[in-house]
């Protein structure tokens, strides 16, 4: 039983509070010297391989203000569909793509941009191939526990059809809100937290 | 009797989140949750390996004084003002093992109250020597140690006279991306634990005394700084039949 092997409780997650730049982007916080750089403000190279691509987004509250203070992480595998991660065992990731992003919100606008490149395909755990897709992480004031969802992408119709994930929505309406359309080659994923369109958020 | 991790699939899922034990997202005492919180039930689903792997973060990343903060942010030989302190402990999986790797930021008030922040408007004054973020990364056994100054508490616009108590930040990666934690450390002994909302978004007293240091006079450096201890326990993984037999007897 997968019970037994908890012998303790996970930590209880707290809010990020509106001052989470301080610790995780001091530099754009304005605390300068401390850090060489804000982690995760740069996630491609000259040499990173695939299809270079912006997403974009808002984080919308439940009186369709965008979040100004919040946090975004996003991970995602590289061109070929392989995590740079030690926990990745098919085969050794671009070694030019880390994969992990963080970005906050526009203090005036609330929007967060990353420039990335196309995730390739990864497996689900029968096998069946995924939906290119990035997994999102949100953080701010006012959220208890770290959201958890993915952007997947408009024009990839047919594997998102597909999807593992995507089939496992019964609302089928509320699919789209996962799904970013594609303009140039920017991707646009706006996060709805409340609402007619709240966004698919995962317990995963 | 623990198990034998040489048997465990050292890369297998994550244990479901207790969301039971977590705070929901919504805790109407804390006002700001409540046009935040999701109100769709959200959409439960075995790990894959997109929530298995995650980035990992090398020691060369960390520079001399990151864990520092009594000085990485202070002119030359001067330092931030407030109770030294040493915050220390262990990052545990929920089986009891240590993790090794996790990277640890934490942010924090100055020893008055006040954030290092533009959107900061409590009037205690800000630190010339005091930035307010540190970091560092666990060792093999799963050990981190900060250098700081105690946090003062502050006021906050919530209810007419919220105060938060004396805390710290931290945010950890654990070796899969689902792990992703954010958390606060308050202090043994501060009054105002029990009376913050956001404490008190925790359904479970217990999970609120798991994120409250205890003063560890074992580790205090006489003359210098007190010692406040606090483990910190991440997502752990399904375990094996082998291990499960183990913990059956
Ligand atoms: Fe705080």
């Amino acid at each position: 039983m997968a019970e037994d092997a908890r012998r303790l409780k996970e930590s209880a997650s707290q809010t990020a509070g509106p001052y989470v730049h301080i610790g995780l982007m001091p530099n754009f916080a304005g605390i300068g010297g401390v850090y060489d750089s804000d982690l995760g403000s740069a996630m491609v190279n000259d040499r990173t391989l695939g299809e270079r691509i912006t997403v974009t987004g808002v984080i919308v509250d439940g009186a369709g203000a965008p979040l100004k203070d919040a946090l975004i992480e996003i991970w995602q595998a590289d061109a070929a569909g392989l995590y740079n991660s030690p926990a990745e065992t098919r085969g050794a990731a671009d070694p030019n793509f880390t994969g992990w992003g963080r970005c906050a919100s526009h203090a005036e606008t609330g929007a967060f941009i990353f420039r990335t490149i196309k995730p390739g395909r990864v497996p689900f755990i029968d096998g069946r191939p995924m939906a290119p897709h990035i997994t999102f992480w949100i953080v701010a004031r006012g959220i208890n526990i770290g959201l958890q969802t993915r952007m997947y992408f408009a024009d990839e119709m047919a594997a998102n059809d597909a999807d593992p994930l995507l089939l496992r929505i019964e609302s089928r309406h509320r699919i789209r809100t996962l799904i970013a359309p594609r303009e140039g080659d920017t991707y646009r994923f706006d996060i709805h937290l409340q609402g007619d369109r709240e966004t698919v958020f995962l317990d995963i | 009797m623990t198990g034998n991790t040489k048997q465990m699939p050292k890369d297998g899922a994550f244990l479901p989140r207790d969301r039971n034990w977590q705070p929901p997202a919504l805790a109407p005492a804390y006002k700001s949750s409540i046009l935040r919180s999701p109100q769709q039930a959200l959409l439960s689903l075995d790990n894959t390996l997109s929530e298995i792997t995650g980035p990992v973060f090398g020691h060369s990343l960390l520079g001399r004084l990151d864990g520092d903060l009594i000085h990485n942010f202070a002119r030359a030989g001067e330092a931030a003002i407030g109770e030294r302190i040493i915050v220390h402990g262990k990052v545990l999986d929920e089986a009891g093992r240590p993790v090794p790797s996790v990277l640890l930021e934490v942010w924090q008030a100055n020893a008055g109250g006040r954030y290092r922040h533009r959107n900061e408007r409590y009037q205690a004054s800000l630190d010339p020597n005091f930035g307010g973020c540190g970091r560092c990364i666990t060792d093999e056994a799963g050990r981190y140690r900060f250098l700081t100054v105690k946090p003062g508490p502050y006021p906050w616009p919530n209810g007419p006279n919220d105060w938060r108590p004396s805390h710290i930040h931290f945010s950890l990666f654990g070796t899969g991306f689902a792990q992703r934690l954010i958390t606060q450390m308050y202090f043994e002994g501060d009054p105002l634990i029990w009376r913050c909302p956001i404490v008190r978004s925790i359904p479970d007293r217990r999970a609120i005394e798991q994120l409250i240091a205890l003063l560890d006079m074992e580790n205090t450096i006489p003359m210098d700084a007190r010692a406040y201890e606090f483990d910190i326990v991440l997502r752990g993984r399904r375990s094996t039949m082998f291990e499960n037999r183990l913990e059956g007897n």
